[in-house]
């Protein structure tokens, strides 16, 4: 490593989709600069605030439907990762359902937690967890609606305010 | 390479992590601390430490996670006792080598 490199202090990651896979990469990226002593701040708009709504951040779904990159999850079942999974199969009921347990259990086998316990365990080390305030609006949720662990309901300017400073990055998925 | 750490020539990698586990004593996990920025380690910091390395004996993959589930530090008391990369440098004064997952 050389001097000249500007470390990263800080990543504001913006969530912006509510399915499984949608979510997991922006938690996975706060957990990760946590652990590496990076602060973290997420804030979560639009279907984004599908994992803090507590009546459905339990149950997220792995999104099959338009998703033409399924066939990475065949390994999960024992089969060639080149094996095809046509997008149209992926509106059969049950298949997303399908889809979500094999990818909980292969998480779970990481020790990557469920979504309730990995916003907590970001919580627990320091991240910081934000719903939007036009989603908010938008979807009719109140803040009591959402998990405890979230920080604040903050608008675009609050965001920006939030993120300021040398070193910080920002993330959107 | 070989690095003199509390008076004596230890193992370890080009980041510094004791490369043989069996070379760590509790000086050289008070030396790696104050080179860390832990500063001196108190009974908190130790019981981490003693941990980390009963896992790694046994060959059980260390995360976050796991250590919160521990019983032994809450991820609160972890991040407070190891502020700036509670894992990486929890296992550099524990004389394991760093842990490699990204949980």
């Amino acid at each position: 490593m050389t001097d000249d490199k500007q470390p990263v202090k800080k990543m504001s990651i913006i969530v912006t989709k509510g399915s499984l896979d949608g979510i997991y990469p922006a938690l996975i990226m706060a957990n990760g600069a946590r652990m590496e002593g990076i602060e973290a701040s997420l804030f979560f708009t639009f279907f984004g605030l599908n994992a803090l709504a507590n009546k459905t951040l339990d149950s997220l779904k792995v999104s099959t439907v338009g998703n033409a990159a399924l066939n990475m999850a065949m390994p999960m079942l024992g089969l060639p990762m080149t094996m095809p999974f046509p997008t149209v199969m992926g509106a059969i009921p049950g298949v997303s359902a399908f889809a979500t347990h094999l990818m909980n259990k292969e998480m779970e086998k990481l020790d990557i937690p469920p979504v309730r316990e990995f916003l907590e365990l970001i919580s627990d080390s320091g991240g910081k967890i934000f719903a939007c305030k036009l989603a908010m609006d938008m979807f009719k949720l109140k803040k009591e609606d959402l998990m405890d662990r979230v920080d604040g309901v903050l608008t675009v300017g609050d965001f920006y305010a939030e993120s300021a400073g040398v070193g910080t990055h920002i993330l959107f998925t | 390479m070989k690095k003199n750490i509390a008076g004596t020539e230890i193992d370890v990698n080009e980041e510094g992590y004791l490369t043989d586990p069996s070379q760590w004593n509790e000086q050289i996990a008070a030396a790696i601390a104050v080179e860390e920025g832990i500063g001196a380690l108190g009974e908190g910091h130790m019981k981490v430490v003693r941990y980390l390395r009963e896992q790694q004996a046994k060959g059980a993959a260390l995360t976050i996670r796991s250590m919160g589930k521990s019983g032994v530090v809450t991820t609160k008391e972890l991040y407070d006792l190891f502020p700036g990369g509670p894992l990486k440098k929890s296992s550099k004064i524990a004389g394991i080598p760093k842990p490699v997952g990204c949980i």
